[in-house]
């Protein structure tokens, strides 16, 4: 900077703004920011322009007309007489199920399958390389069609399960039977389970745009409040543990505390399951899960988790050989020292990777289309938008909810690296 | 200065791109092909066989414009579309003229801001069960897993049909026939609905077509028709113009085989000027004035194409019900040629 100084006093000549190297790299921002303005100005100008050649207005006033439409799976009510936007919510929530669900099994056999693959017994950590391997490097959509085709071709048709007279007569048993206490019945078109009722259910609350069930929503909150007051006892237990060496026995107090209200309540409720029952052309009652749904689960599972595998591979490996060997000498055994020493500490390399693990597999589940998994993009992006011609909404609106919902992960994911982070005090 | 050169620019190229949209005809003339969207494979409607040749009832009606058009039958690219990409794929100009077993209703007319410009089969829809179900009326398929394909009107019905009669259905949505069908023979739904020749189509391409029937409800009207872009009314004249050169052809005893003959002797004036032997009728559309010939020539009259690709005889096997001509008690009638 004193050199500065020495420079002579010159007036600004435009043709500084190119060969002098103050001004020339705000001269290439100034040109390539102007360039891109242009280039979404054309995009713009373009769509408005089209649009009105066809006569199309930038309208969202579809998703308030009736949908018409039935869609198979949908954790809320739903009718063909409810609008587009009730169809984006069962959409959306098909879309989270899978995603959920998806990104816990995901980790679960992510980290045993990376750990496996350290092991060193030859055999288990060769069949994991296989496993990693073989996930890893086949396409997804292909797995998923794979697993559905699996999934409808082995299972037997409904009409397998049926009894008849002259069946029992002749002391034949039906080709198909249900399973665990004839309670689950696992068809080519879907899994039925039982499903919970409630006698004494608590009905449900219209708030005007949406409607909650209140049974739903009181044994959640009541399961969150047992693991909360369950979560304040062990703490306690711990202090007691560190400032009198001698820890306290809890585990009754937790197991009291973790289900006795949520029984208490459910027998309040009159909780009872209804068995599905084959009538017809399928099992009524209960709840079907259908095939769609596992196999999409099934497929994101095992390809996200051979990622996660090769994630926690890479981060137990980071840590030094010293710590498993002090651990070792301090007497403990590997499974201890992994669960102790070396995950807790993996974690911190784990974690930012894992993020954008979870982020795919979210995105991922637009895959369902291809095995006719209702999500969101199967409701907004696919049977509204044909429906009602609305390319440019759907998709805009679409592409937000993702983008919403990704970040959303990212920024809880990001908060959850920040709490396993090395403290520095 | 120079951003108002720029917008100058951008103001003429939008300006372009508004015209091209606006006159196909010329487009399709200068390309010296014409696109037709067509089914991604649908027996006797339109499906490319093992060399990559398309046939079939719709794929005629586009090979007739390319003759009118362009003077040759082959001049065409077809492209396969989906029930879900269809109107994008025409409103986007990617192709010309969407000839695939399309419904005709309010909302696509308004709405998608498409043209129907002719009914070239009066359809409805219908369900095909294993007969082995023992269902003989659609109303018994209460609590049935159902085949549909997403993105049609059928699909709407679908649901309309089951809530009018108080039943209950699980949906499995499908993109395209092909789909459609493996779900139905493995089993994975109940019955599979489309429109009656759709379904008649299907079956007849599977091994066991004996074994499913359709069911005699028919719970809609689908009258399906080639489709233009809204806006361009000169290409939409050639299209229906077209498709009643057919039926008139056909009303008139015109074949492919004799359309020569017929015009070196006619007397019938309307037939004169359908052919192109009097008057400037095809000049008016903007083409050759012996277009119509051509197309007739090409393809033959609306009653060899429905017999050739689905009629009785075929594995289709359709008779020609609503089908038929006007003078036969049937609906297809075309206004007259002057």
């Amino acid at each position: 900077m004193a050199m500065a100084t020495d420079v002579p006093k010159e007036g600004f000549r435009l043709s500084m703004l190119i060969y002098d190297t103050r001004y020339r790299s705000y001269t290439i921002q100034l040109v390539v920011l102007v360039l891109f303005a242009m280039a979404v100005a054309w995009l713009l100008n373009n769509t408005v322009h089209n649009l009105a050649l066809r006569g199309k207005e930038f309208n969202y006033g579809f998703l308030w007309q009736r949908a018409g439409y039935d869609i198979g799976q949908h954790l809320i009510p739903y009718t063909n007489d409810d609008n587009h936007f009730r169809a984006l919510l069962v959409g959306l929530l098909n879309t989270a199920v899978v995603a959920f669900f998806g990104c816990i099994f995901a980790t679960i056999l992510g980290v045993v399958v990376g750990v496996l693959r350290l092991s060193r017994n030859w055999l288990v950590s060769r069949l994991m390389t296989v496993y990693v391997e073989t996930f890893r490097n086949v396409p997804l959509l292909l797995w998923i069609l794979l697993s559905y085709v699996i999934l409808s071709e082995v299972t037997p048709l409904p009409k397998d399960f049926k009894v008849t007279d002259e069946m029992i007569a002749a002391g034949e048993a039906p080709k198909a039977s249900m399973m665990l206490f004839d309670s689950i019945a696992v068809t080519n078109r879907g899994t039925n389970i039982p499903a919970p009722l409630f006698e004494r259910g608590l009905g449900t609350l219209d708030l005007g745009f949406m409607s909650l069930n209140l049974t739903f929503w009181a044994i959640a909150a009541l399961i969150a409040a047992s693991i909360w007051v369950n979560h304040r006892i062990v703490a306690s237990a711990r202090a007691t543990q560190e400032s009198t060496g001698v820890r306290p026995v809890t585990w009754w107090k937790s197991l009291l505390v973790l289900f006795a209200p949520v029984i208490a309540l459910l027998v309040a409720l009159g909780f009872h399951l209804e068995i599905p029952a084959l009538k017809g052309f399928n099992f009524q009652g209960g709840i079907l899960v259908a095939h769609s749904f596992t196999a999409l689960l099934i497929a994101l599972t095992l390809y996200t988790a051979a990622f996660i595998a090769e994630i926690v591979r890479a981060g137990i490996m980071a840590i030094s050989r010293g710590q498993s060997e002090a651990a070792f000498a301090l007497g403990l055994r590997p499974n201890r020292t992994m669960s102790l020493i070396i995950l807790p500490q993996a974690l911190r390399v784990i974690i930012p990777p894992l993020i954008s693990q979870y982020l795919n597999l979210t995105k991922n589940t637009s895959l369902g289309i291809a095995v006719s998994y209702l999500d969101l993009r199967g409701t907004l992006g696919g049977i509204t938008l044909n429906q009602t011609g609305r390319e440019l909404e759907c998709m805009l609106l679409m592409m937000l909810i993702y983008l919403t919902i990704s970040l959303t992960i990212s920024t809880l994911m990001n908060m959850y690296n920040r709490s396993v982070q090395l403290k520095v005090r | 200065m120079k951003k108002s050169v720029f917008f100058g620019a951008l103001a003429a190229t939008t300006l372009v791109s508004g015209v091209a949209l606006a006159g196909t005809l010329d487009d399709v003339k200068a390309r010296g092909e014409l696109l037709c969207g067509s089914n991604t494979g649908l027996t006797g409607f339109g499906n490319p066989d093992a060399s990559g040749n398309w046939t079939g009832f719709d794929v005629d009606l586009c090979r007739a414009v390319a003759a009118a058009v362009l003077g040759d039958p082959n001049k065409v690219k077809f492209i396969p579309t989906t029930g879900e990409t269809r109107f994008t794929a025409l409103q986007s100009g990617e192709v010309d003229l969407l000839a695939r077993n399309s419904t005709w209703t309010a909302s696509r007319d308004s709405e998608l801001a498409l043209d129907f410009v002719a009914v070239n089969y009066y359809d409805g829809q219908g369900f095909m069960v294993k007969k082995d179900l023992g269902v003989s009326s659609a109303k018994e398929l209460d609590g049935a897993t159902v085949c549909i394909q997403t993105g049609t009107t059928t699909e709407l019905n679908l649901a309309d049909f089951f809530k009018q009669n108080n039943i209950t259905y699980q949906p499995v949505t499908v993109a395209d026939d092909s789909e459609a069908q493996r779900q139905y023979l493995a089993g994975a739904c109940d019955t599979y609905t489309t429109d009656a020749s759709g379904l008649a189509a299907s079956r007849a391409t599977m091994p066991d077509a004996d074994n499913h029937i359709i069911l005699p409800e028919i719970i809609s009207k689908e009258p399906l028709g080639p489709v233009v872009r809204h806006g361009d009314n000169n290409w939409g004249d050639i299209v229906r113009w077209t498709y009643y050169a057919l039926l008139i052809a056909e009303e008139k005893g015109i074949t492919k085989a004799n359309v020569e003959e017929v015009l070196a002797s006619t007397t019938d004036e309307e037939v004169k000027r359908l052919l192109g032997a009097s008057g400037d009728m095809g000049a008016k559309f903007g083409l050759d004035n012996a277009a119509f010939k051509n197309a007739i020539a090409a393809v033959g009259n609306y009653g060899e194409i429905f017999s050739r690709n689905i009629g009785e005889g075929t594995t289709i096997n359709l008779a020609r019900g609503l089908n038929a001509l006007w003078t036969q008690g049937g609906l297809q009638y075309a206004p007259p040629f002057r």
